[in-house]
């Protein structure tokens, strides 16, 4: 058995044992923090920084979905500093890449549309990149476009630890960065896509997404992914 | 009581959202009684007034005139509203940013065209690099995203506005 600790959340005592992150405490507890890169079921990599909680006695602010519980832990969740950076970490999101909502497949269906409504993000405060990116149209069923990828990786795990394929790995570096499929080729031409399209399930914006859906008509079912997983024993 | 002078601006747009203003039902009747339309599409003046209290602004910047047109905005008027994803984030009319201008009306006017080619040059403004979001260029006020905004959104916003308050958009409205 795992050693109990008692940490607190938001001024509240709650048990939890040790190796559980601070997010999963939380969500037992029925606590919402936001998350964007991070899914049930899949390994946790602390990629998009919405998940930022207060830890008493540290000085910077720490991913739930990988910061360890520590007994004696104090942890705030909601503050107006937390909104600042969270909104800040989101805005950077969107002026990464080209986001065109309107006439995007996922719009109105997008975990990152959602959660700039959900922290009241109306605008995006920095200049936008407005980057020159490719359309992956190599796959038979499914599409990639960079435009709409925040490199959350989700799909890189998704197709590593439960599909077992590992098609996907990010490639370049710093605001070069993209989504590579084996050793950077098109998609159509991987050799060990089984076409499960778990990554598309999983892929919380319009970047993956199933050919022959036209705006408005991609609808994710990334709870399918989280149930299997759980069937299989969680993340590796 | 005195009304508040409002202009309405029609940048790089579909007119959508002017379309979405329109579409408020009574609600457009209260505000109307509250506001005088200084400048845009709905009236006739044809240059900018020197005092405006809210300038709404539909579009991105996205040619020279587009440019000058909102810095004379700022300087004339007291609050600025961005309406809608192409002011607030350039949107659709961004998707040509990745191409030069020059390339692009080529694309366009000569090897798009069957006939009268030629990338027209006179009486059009010059185009921008790129189509920027409003706050890239003048400091705005107030954002109210999507494409376009609901009725009720606006409606919202100009009633608050109307009553000299800042309205407080947060979860009302979203992108897209
Ligand atoms: S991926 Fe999401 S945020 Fe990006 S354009 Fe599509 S709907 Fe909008
Ligand atoms: S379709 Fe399945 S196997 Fe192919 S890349 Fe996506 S997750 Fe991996
Ligand atoms: S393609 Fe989708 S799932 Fe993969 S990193 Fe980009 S946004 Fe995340
Ligand atoms: S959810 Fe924790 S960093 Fe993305």
């Amino acid at each position: 058995m795992p050693e109990k600790v008692s940490i607190r959340i938001d001024g509240e005592y709650v048990a939890a044992h040790e190796g559980q992150t601070i997010l999963e405490v939380a969500r037992a507890g029925g606590k919402y923090i936001p998350t964007l890169c991070w899914l049930e079921g899949i390994s946790s990599v602390g990629a998009c920084r919405l998940c930022i909680v207060e830890v008493s006695g540290v000085g910077r602010l720490l991913p739930a979905c990988t910061t360890p519980v520590q007994d004696g832990m104090s942890v705030t969740t909601q503050s107006e500093k937390l909104q600042h950076y969270r909104r800040i970490a989101l805005e950077f999101l969107f002026a990464e890449r080209n986001h065109q909502c309107a006439v995007c497949v996922s719009n109105n269906h997008c975990e990152l549309q959602a959660m700039a409504q959900r922290l009241g993000v109306t605008s995006v405060r920095y200049p936008y990149a407005f980057p020159k990116l490719p359309v992956d149209l190599s796959h038979p069923r499914y599409v990639l476009d960079h435009n709409r990828c925040i490199l959350c990786t989700r799909c890189v795990r998704v197709c590593a630890e439960v599909e077992g394929a590992h098609v996907w790995d990010v490639g370049g570096r710093g605001t070069r960065s993209l989504i590579v499929c084996d050793m950077n080729r098109p998609w159509g031409d991987a050799v060990n896509c089984t076409n499960c399209g778990k990554c598309v399930q999983v892929c919380p914006t319009g970047a993956l997404a199933e050919k022959g859906f036209a705006v408005e008509e991609m609808v994710k079912h990334d709870r399918n992914i989280t149930r299997l997983a759980a069937r299989r024993g969680g993340p590796a | 009581m005195k009304k508040v002078r409002l202009a309405t601006v029609w940048l790089d747009g579909c007119s959508g959202c002017h379309m979405s203003l329109l579409d408020m039902d009574e609600t457009i009747l209260a505000i109307a009684k509250r506001v005088d339309v200084v400048y845009g599409p709905l009236v006739d003046a044809q240059e900018f007034p020197k005092l405006v209290d809210v300038t709404i602004i539909e579009g991105a910047v996205s040619s020279q005139d587009d440019l000058e047109k909102v810095r004379t905005i700022r300087q004339r008027s007291k609050l600025v509203v961005a309406l809608g994803d192409c002011a607030v984030t350039a949107n659709v009319p961004g998707m040509r940013n990745q191409i030069p201008p020059r390339k692009l009306l080529e694309r366009i006017y000569v090897e798009g065209a069957d006939q009268c080619r030629g990338v027209p040059a006179e009486g059009v403004p010059a185009l921008l690099r790129q189509a920027v979001p409003v706050q890239e260029v003048v400091k705005v006020d107030l954002h109210v995203p999507g494409c376009p905004p609901p009725a009720q959104a606006i409606a919202y916003v100009l009633t608050e506005l109307v009553e000299g308050r800042i309205p407080d958009l947060k979860s009302k409205v979203k992108f897209g």
